[in-house]
């Protein structure tokens, strides 16, 4: 992979990312909230809609449906954007849909853009390109106008500030907005808001040209939909020249019905919402007739690896949508929060296609970040089996031979054994003898030779009562008995 | 080859497909023609009366604020006192919506109107809702002369006015009235599908009121169903 936007990817660092987190006293108070809200508010919003499971059927279908037919949806939405006055791009890498931006921005004489939140302009690195172009690009959901102001990437995908404190937030703009009263109280979250809304409304007026993502594109009409509880978005599209859509191929949905369901689940699965406030179509450029809107209307496809993810076992991928429960459900991001993961998409959903878009040489830690307690396929709303795509990961990094040396032994060790169960059985209940043996007078280890790291967090308890496939043999025995006899649970 | 062809050819490898298939052809022609609607929530299937509650309820979840007049004769009352018990001047802006143009806006007395597209300098507008979702209070409003985009999202006060007869049950009634007063496969612009006033939980997840987009929203539900 040769694009820039990846070489600031710092996912083959997620170790260390992850212990400095860990020790980060601010993000770790940011991150409490995290757990709390995000889990309680999903799981009311979808215990008050009967039909939450199903419609979660009904998305996985839909996208299912849509991927299998995507050249020609692709064809279909296409020919609704040019009747309506509108243009399509293609875009294959990354640097090409910078370039094919940065050309209207050009023809157009932009000097300023407004952004709606876009996770694909973050995977391209839109943001850094523009500005060394000449081009201001101005972030307007407020959690990535704050990021934009610390030269951050986005900690979450749909809540990009979560990482930070108030406090922190009242420093960067008593920093950034140096013109306003050194005096003035920046105490309350409402205060900050404030500031922010002012002084984003004058580059709301002044931009050339607003770029946003989108969260779906409607074949039968040619419409782009964008979500927003803020309102920036709408403002970002309705006032400049231009109105650009950067979108990722695997948006497309077939109809407005099939758009009804996800977004049944979408907002539920992400803020807990049943609608989010601003749901958009937007079609092709102003109207003869109407008195606002942007006059020219741009739809950037990008496809980055997404067609040929379309083959094999990463398929199902692509039918995300982008709410992220899969994090905010996720142990591991609830200790180290979205930037120890290096790159652009965190949590599970990353762990997942962050290897598909810049290499497992690169992201191989990613897929290994998980205790595969399950919970982020639990509450998927379009039911992505991550897990189980998690291992494959694993898998391929294994046959590739990137995993660490003592790993690798490690394994060979253990698949030595595994492959002979006779020789596993007689060598697991000696050990097992030995242990109880040597921790018979604590119960348990503080130091163990090959284990320290267990050992050095916590202790290690001694053995009792036999091996566990010692244990299973014995009450398989039981459980076989006559019937009538049977005492244990039925298996 | 052009971009456009390369992304295509990929998908096609990746599918297995050339594109060609007549099967797959039709199986999408008929999805796109027939749109065949998906699981529909219970929630919103009430007969008019209990519909209408369900959606000042889901409004007013979304806080938002809701009332409801007998007649357009009505309105430029219920919007001054709206204004009043905010204290705001008495001004608005709307459109060229002829259901609004035909409210007796003189028997108001004072309230100021200006017509057109919101250039940021005003407090408050006024919309006409083309329809309205009880199952999540939500409106849906289309772009155009009568109902400029700009007073959905400038504005610090969002007054809008929808006709009882236009809340529907669920999304998908709403899409069809879209179809029919449009046209198949055709869309206005812009469809603003708004369910409470703008907010953001950006700042350690408490949630504000108004972030870009009006800090309050008026829902006036016009006449029986």
């Amino acid at each position: 992979m040769t694009d820039v936007a990846t070489h600031a990817a710092t996912s083959p660092r997620f170790k260390d990312n992850a212990k400095s987190a860990l020790a980060d006293a601010d993000l770790q108070n940011a991150l409490k909230f995290v757990e709390v809200n995000f889990i309680a508010r999903r799981r009311e919003a979808a215990e008050r809609l009967p039909e939450f499971d199903a419609l979660r059927d009904s998305a996985r279908d839909i996208k299912d449906h849509t991927l299998a037919h995507l050249d020609l949806y692709l064809e279909a939405y296409e020919n609704r954007v040019v009747e309506r006055g509108g243009h399509v791009h293609y875009a294959v890498t990354g640097e090409d849909a910078r370039q094919i931006i940065l050309d209207i921005c050009r023809k157009l004489g932009a000097r300023t853009v407004t952004k709606g939140k876009s996770m694909v302009a973050e995977e391209i690195g839109l943001n850094d390109f523009l500005a060394a172009q000449g081009i201001t690009p101005i972030e307007t959901d407020l959690g990535e106008y704050i990021i934009q102001l610390r030269h951050e990437m986005p900690s979450h995908i749909i809540a990009p500030a979560v990482h930070l404190t108030k406090a922190q937030i009242e420093s960067d703009f008593r920093r950034v907005h140096a013109h306003l009263p050194a005096g003035r109280n920046l105490v309350e979250p409402t205060s900050l808001l404030t500031e922010a809304r002012a002084v984003l409304r004058e580059k709301f007026l002044a931009a050339d040209v607003g770029i946003t993502g989108a969260n779906f594109l409607v074949a039968e009409t040619g419409s782009s939909v964008i979500i927003t509880n803020e309102g920036n978005g709408d403002l970002t599209q309705t006032l400049p020249k231009a109105h650009i859509v950067l979108a990722s191929i695997e948006k497309l949905v077939p109809t407005l019905e099939d758009l009804s369901q996800l977004l049944r689940v979408l907002a539920r699965s992400a803020t807990g919402q049943d609608m989010s406030v601003y749901t958009t179509l937007s079609t092709g450029p102003r109207r003869p007739d109407d008195p606002d809107g942007p006059g020219e209307y741009h739809v950037v496809l990008l496809d980055n690896g997404r067609s040929s993810m379309l083959a094999g076992e990463f398929r199902d991928m692509l039918r995300c949508i982008r709410c992220g429960a899969c994090m905010n459900h996720c142990p591991i991001y609830h200790a180290v929060g979205g930037h120890a993961y290096g790159w652009v998409y965190p949590g599970p959903m990353g762990a997942v296609l962050t290897p598909s878009l810049i290499g497992i040489d690169k992201a191989g830690h990613l897929p290994n970040a998980s205790t595969f307690c399950g919970r982020c396929e639990e509450v998927c709303p379009v039911r992505i089996p991550l897990p189980r795509m998690m291992r494959s990961w694993r898998e391929r990094e294994f046959e590739q031979h990137l995993s660490p040396a003592t790993v690798r032994s490690g394994l060979a060790f253990w698949g030595f054994f595994a492959k002979r169960p006779w020789l596993y059985g007689v060598a697991t209940a000696l050990a097992a003898r030995l242990l109880a043996l040597a921790g018979r007078t604590r119960g348990r280890f503080s130091w163990l030779p090959l284990a320290s790291g267990w050992t050095r967090h916590r202790d290690f308890p001694a053995p009792q009562g036999g091996t566990f496939q010692a244990q299973w043999n014995r009450q398989r025995g039981r459980l076989a008995r006559p019937v009538g006899q049977a005492d244990g649970p039925n298996l | 080859m052009t971009p456009r062809e390369l992304v295509l050819a990929t998908v096609r490898r990746s599918l297995g497909v050339t594109g060609a298939e007549a099967t797959r052809r039709s199986e999408v022609a008929a999805r796109l023609a027939g749109h065949p609607p998906g699981v529909v929530p219970e929630r919103g299937q009430l007969e008019p009366a209990g519909r209408l509650d369900l959606f000042a309820r889901m409004v007013k979840a979304a806080a938002g604020t809701v009332e409801r007049v007998a007649d357009m004769a009505e309105i430029p009352a219920a919007v001054a006192a709206f204004l009043r018990g905010h204290n705001l001047p008495l001004a608005i802006r709307h459109g060229g919506d002829p259901l609004l143009s035909s409210a007796p806006w003189k028997l108001a007395g004072t309230l100021e109107i200006r017509q057109g597209a919101s250039d940021g300098a005003d407090l408050a507008a006024v919309s006409h809702a083309f329809a309205a979702v009880a199952e999540t209070g939500t409106l849906v409003l289309t772009s155009g002369a009568d109902n400029p985009t700009t007073l959905n999202f400038l504005p610090d006060v969002h007054i809008v006015v929808v006709d009882a007869c236009d809340v529907v049950s669920d999304f998908e009634s709403a899409m069809a009235r879209l179809r029919s007063r449009f046209g198949a496969g055709v869309m206005p612009r812009a469809v603003n599908m708004i369910t409470g006033p703008s907010r953001s939980a950006d700042i350690e997840q408490t949630l504000i009121l108004g972030a870009h987009g009006p800090r309050k929203l008026h829902v006036i539900v016009v006449g029986k169903p």
